[in-house]
């Protein structure tokens, strides 16, 4: 095994979706089935070739302008990759495929997004960085404009419009500093070592390019109004490739593509960015308090999860010293990319069963459906970070981070956004209580059926994959160190 | 045993997990599985107590796993045996075993009873991981573990509305506390990075956390969590509330065990509070407030849990006054004592309610003296050992806290007057509350009465375990000047706590006269309260209006109302507000209007494309005059 595994990982989806549209029948669930089990477990290959941390694979691609196929795999790209195939196989077990129309098409738009994240997160060249980070959007819209609510039509397009105009701003960047290098590359060694040779005062318009991009994607105040709205309008399998994997990107660019590459205005850009992200947190909890639809109340609430990654990805006290946070993050990364795909099913089945998004005209369902009142109490208590859920040792040390960043506003800030810790369980455990609890009411009881075997299969994996992590965190912290 | 120690909070686990996955399937068993559990961590509790107290035991920490190990952020998880903890383990488990069978009479026949017995499994397992962990991780890990059984089991009959408010009202207060908490520790970690107690200690008396201000800062933030856990004034309202769970839970989490986890708290940091007197003084004066507030209430409750809760309350107002005087040993005798009389009280009134088909009103009870034998007689100790009558339990660790107030600076008579008071008030609302439900005529109707029965033995033996308890409990605590030797509890703990100085009574400038002469007048009080309870309500008359102070207390103060239109309200609005306005309005409108502006000029430059070369040929040459121009004063 070498690293022509990168290769095989990257591709496989591709064919996979191939295969799903050229077959145009309901087999195709099968094959989505198969290319993403075939993801799991060549991610955890790679991971067990890995050498001294690390796995390359670099091949000539574009002479002309120095793209090549260059791709690497450390325990950052682990857990993204893995994280992929793991949240496609687990919704596609969830999600029954006779609910779908047009499966072949359906399948083979999420096994090319599938690729397109995977190429995200193992990109090691800006360019092919650039294609991938394309790549996952264009599927990804169809899918939001073919399959979903009302106003699917008019979200998706302010959704595309949105994330596109944040993607050029990046190529922008991309090529200014192709352009400054010294070398016609634009492997990542080079692009960091020319990003940093820029000036001061270059590097912060740059950053800004950047950043604005990666912050639309997360998304962060004020730049997210397209995510609640998408949200709301998706089918909810779109939704999950949305919020537990398109999120990330942009906090993955940060880490990779971003931190590294442009230091000097990381500095400059750094407070206003944490103090940003804060007002995202408090923001969209506060705005998460006064949802009475169940999928804008997640949406907020994912906000705010990823508002705090942000902050703390920006809270080093000086570059290149131990950051406690980014660990943390890398971490959470993973994490809420469980737990909001375990909520986002669960919603899936309200939304079914009841009939309804709206919060108030659910409830008294826990007698009858035990299975699913578990798994909604035990995925609630993790979205809050509840210890002994995965969230917590993260988010723990996240607000550790921003308390010691050094930063003038450092106390202020902590508090600020732990008022996050008290709105996220006033809404959660409204939710919890709207949905399950109240007095039975003998129509929607009638209506209600717990959770299939397919689902509790599911569902169980996720549930898993939070006690575990919660009781035994240092499992993806010891991974995180081999990346240092 | 020792480095077993593991085992204590893993038999809790595993019945969570039998009596959780099981429930459909075990039926009564699943009761007596969670039992077992709890008996068996409470057998290896007392040998580990046993080789605590044996001669040459040093302070041991057990190194279970790593729990997170990032760069210098090390924190094991690990658990602390020492004097204190194993106290405590006796308490949770001891206690914890009585309330469990208890609740297999009481519960019996309730569609969640194996979904019960699993919550309180968990919780047992949470509340032995709070006390044992040998971190402030570790240790708040337990504490919001119990906060979410108290969750779980506040709202156990979720089908009522209220009841799922009141359980979510107490996580979020706890919520809140917790906040508080997170500071401390964040505090901490920001300067020494790590949050062991034992280096802690080593550190603090070392001097080198000593920094008045930063220490205060850690303290009154710690504090804030214990505000939170332990109902203390301003966030005491979820614990009245919290009476909507099942009583045994009520007795156990409620009253016995985790209300007092910021007493342990507090107790097991102690070398950080000792070192802010401002936070001590803080903690006095909270648990004087709260002690008193909490008593004048309890004086106009008709719902006999509700009575008992605000009881509660005081009680561990009393608890913090005694820590704010820095006399740890004192509070944790009282947490044990009220621990034993209120868990019987409890117990006690659960039985009370079992017989009333589930009526709480104390105004249709009265005479059920005559129908429950035993839980009136159990009940009758629990309220003289809580009103201080000696040489019942209550009497030794209320007297202790008063000598300690009494002696403490230069205020200390006021404190030990105030305390007096709230004394008084405890005697009366309690006798108020025994005369009322167990003595006079019924007042609930024939259909009630004819119901009226003892309980079963599953509920009686552990009644009569803790009025035993209740009765004795306070003679591992008796004052050396009644010459029978010395104060076992504070020579026990004194090893973890020598170094914050808990000065026994002698040491505290007091005669013998003196402190006999105090106990009179505390005997005295506690009995001018009982013969004030007995004047007002031995002719019981439950139709009187209540008007003035009386209504004032009867509505708590007015504190639910005040949170409600002062914080909940506005905010809520706030939100709403913001939502319609800064977020569809403002945010999103100005996304839509650009998105239109492109849109609109679009429309208009589209028309440009009218398929006539000669404009376009126009337009670029236009453009390449233009990019000359550039060119020109660029480079010119």
């Amino acid at each position: 095994m070498d690293s022509s595994l990168l290769v095989i990982l990257l591709f496989l989806p591709i064919a996979g979706s191939i295969i799903s549209f050229l077959l145009n029948n309901a087999a195709s669930w099968y094959v989505a089935i198969l290319f993403s089990v075939a993801t799991v477990v060549l991610s955890l290959l790679a991971l067990n070739n890995l050498e001294g941390g690390y796995l390359q694979y670099n091949a000539m691609w574009i002479p002309t302008i120095g793209a090549n196929l260059n791709l690497s795999f450390h325990a950052l790209a682990f857990l993204m990759t893995f994280l992929t195939g793991l949240v496609f196989l687990i919704s596609f077990i969830f999600i029954d495929a006779k609910q779908i129309e047009k499966p072949a098409r359906f399948y083979g738009l999420m096994l090319l997004s599938q690729a397109g994240l995977l190429g995200v997160f193992l990109a090691n060249d800006a360019f092919l960085f650039y294609i991938f980070w394309e790549l996952a959007l264009i599927p990804v819209y169809f899918l939001c404009s073919m399959y979903g609510g009302a106003n699917r039509i008019r979200t998706s397009f302010k959704f595309f419009i949105y994330t596109f105009i944040g993607s050029l701003l990046m190529l922008v960047g991309i090529i200014y500093i192709h352009q400054q290098g010294v070398t016609q590359n634009f492997a990542w060694e080079i692009f960091t070592a020319t990003g940093n040779s820029l000036p001061v005062s270059t590097q912060i318009v740059l950053f800004a390019l950047f950043f604005v991009a990666f912050a639309i994607k997360m998304p962060i105040f004020p730049l997210h109004t397209w995510q609640p709205d998408t949200y709301e309008q998706s089918a909810t399998p779109v939704t999950i490739v949305l919020s537990a994997l398109m999120v990330k990107m942009g906090l993955f660019a940060i880490i990779i593509w971003l931190l590294p590459v442009l230091q000097l205005g990381a500095e400059w850009w750094k407070e206003a960015i944490m103090v940003l992200s804060v007002v995202s947190i408090v923001y969209a909890s506060a705005m998460a308090l006064v949802q009475q639809n169940i999928k804008r109340l997640v949406a907020y609430s994912s906000i705010a999860h990823i508002g705090l990654m942000c902050a703390a990805v920006f809270s080093y006290p000086i570059l290149g010293e131990e950051h406690i946070g980014a660990n943390a993050v890398v971490m959470q990364m993973f994490n809420h990319g469980i737990n909001i795909l375990g909520m986002w099913l669960l919603v899936y089945v309200v939304e079914k069963r009841f009939g309804t998004q709206d919060l108030n005209e659910m409830g008294g369902i826990a007698k009858v459906a035990p299975i699913f009142t578990t798994a909604l109490v035990i995925i609630s208590f993790a979205n809050i970070s509840l210890p002994l859920t995965n969230a917590f040792p993260a988010e723990f040390m996240m607000f550790s981070a921003l308390f010691t960043s050094g930063s003038r506003f450092a106390i202020g800030l902590t508090i600020f956004a732990g008022l996050s810790i008290i709105f996220g369980a006033i809404y959660t455990l409204r939710m919890i209580q709207q949905v399950a609890f109240g007095p039975a009411d003998e129509d929607k009881n009638s209506r209600f059926s717990d959770l299939a075997w397919h689902e509790t299969l599911a569902i169980s994996v996720v549930v898993m994959l939070i006690l575990i992590v919660g009781f035994y965190p240092n499992i993806i912290f010891n991974l995180i160190s081999t990346m240092q | 045993m020792i480095e077993n120690i593991w085992l204590v909070p893993l038999f809790p686990l595993i019945g969570f997990l039998i009596a959780g996955l099981g429930r459909k399937q075990l039926g009564l068993a699943a009761g007596w599985i969670a039992s077992l559990a709890v008996l068996v961590s409470f057998i290896v509790s007392v040998f580990i107590f046993q080789e605590v107290r044996s001669a040459g035991f040093q302070p041991t920490v057990v190194h279970l796993y790593d729990f997170i190990n990032v760069g210098r952020l090390q924190i094991p998880f690990a658990f602390q045996v020492d004097q204190l903890s194993s106290l405590f383990l006796l308490i949770i488990t001891g206690i914890g075993f009585l309330i469990h069978v208890y609740s297999i009479g009481y519960m019996k026949g309730d569609a969640g009873f194996g979904k019960y017995f699993a919550y309180l499994n968990l919780f047992i397992f949470s509340m032995l991981l709070l006390v044992l962990g040998s971190n402030f991780l570790i240790m708040f890990i337990g504490w919001e573990g119990v906060g979410l059984c108290s969750y779980l089991l506040i709202g156990f009959w979720y089908q009522k509305k209220e009841y799922a408010l009141a359980a979510r009202k107490a996580f979020v207060m706890n919520r809140i506390g917790d906040l508080g908490f997170l500071m401390g520790m964040f505090l901490i970690f920001a300067k020494v990075g790590m949050l062991d107690f034992r280096t802690l200690e080593d550190l603090a008396f070392g001097g080198q956390l000593a920094e008045p201000a930063y220490i205060t800062a850690i303290a009154v933030c710690f504090f804030i969590g214990a505000m939170g856990k332990s109902a203390q004034i301003p966030l005491f309202t979820w614990l009245p509330d919290a009476m909507a769970g099942p009583t045994p839970v009520s007795a156990l989490i409620h009253a016995a065990t985790m209300v007092t986890a910021g007493i342990y708290m507090i107790s097991r940091a102690h070398f950080i509070f000792s070192f802010s007197p401002t936070a001590q003084t803080f903690i006095l004066f909270i648990g004087l407030a709260t002690a008193l507030v909490a008593a004048s209430i309890a004086t106009q409750q008709n719902d006999i849990k509700k009575v008992l809760a605000y009881s509660t309350v005081s009680q561990l107002g009393f608890m913090f006054m005694a820590l704010g005087v820095g006399a740890y040993a004192t509070a944790i005798f009282h947490v044990m004592t009220h621990a034993f009389f209120k868990a019987l009280l409890f117990l006690g009134s659960g039985s009370v309610i079992h017989a009333m088909s589930n009526e709480q009103d104390i105004r249709l009870m009265g005479g059920l003296k005559k129908k429950m034998p035993i839980t009136h007689i159990t009940f009758l100790v629990g309220t003289l050992a809580i009103a201080g009558i000696p040489p019942l339990s209550g009497f030794f660790s209320k007297d202790e806290i008063m000598m300690h107030l009494f002696t403490h600076g230069s205020f200390g008579k006021v404190y030990w007057l105030l305390g007096m008071l709230a004394a008084l008030m405890t005697a009366f609302y309690m006798f108020r509350l025994y005369f009322v439900t167990f003595l006079g005529e019924f007042r609930g109707g024939e259909k009630l009465k004819s119901h009226l029965h003892e309980s079963p033995a599953l509920m009686t033996v552990p009644l009569i375990v803790l009025a035993i308890l209740s009765a004795i409990g306070g003679f591992v605590g008796i004052p050396e000047v009644f010459g029978l030797g010395e104060h076992r509890l504070l020579e026990f703990l004194e090893p973890v706590l020598e170094k914050s100085l808990i000065m026994p009574p002698e040491v505290l400038h007091l005669s013998h006269t003196a402190e006999f002469l105090m106990m009179g007048v505390a005997v005295a009080i506690a009995l001018m309260g009982i013969l004030l309870a007995w004047g007002a309500f031995k002719k019981y008359n439950p139709a009187a209006q209540r008007t003035g102070l009386a209504k004032f207390l009867e509505n708590k103060w007015y504190f639910d109302e005040a949170y409600e239109s002062g914080i909940q309200k506005p905010f809520m609005r706030f939100s709403a507000f913001a939502y319609k306005n800064v977020e569809n309005k403002t945010i999103d409108g100005a996304v839509n209007g650009i998105g239109r502006l492109v849109q609109f000029t679009s429309e208009k430059l589209r028309l440009l494309q009218n398929g006539s070369v000669g404009v376009y040929l126009f337009l670029m040459v236009l453009g390449m005059v233009l990019l000359f121009i550039i060119q020109f004063f660029l480079h010119g």
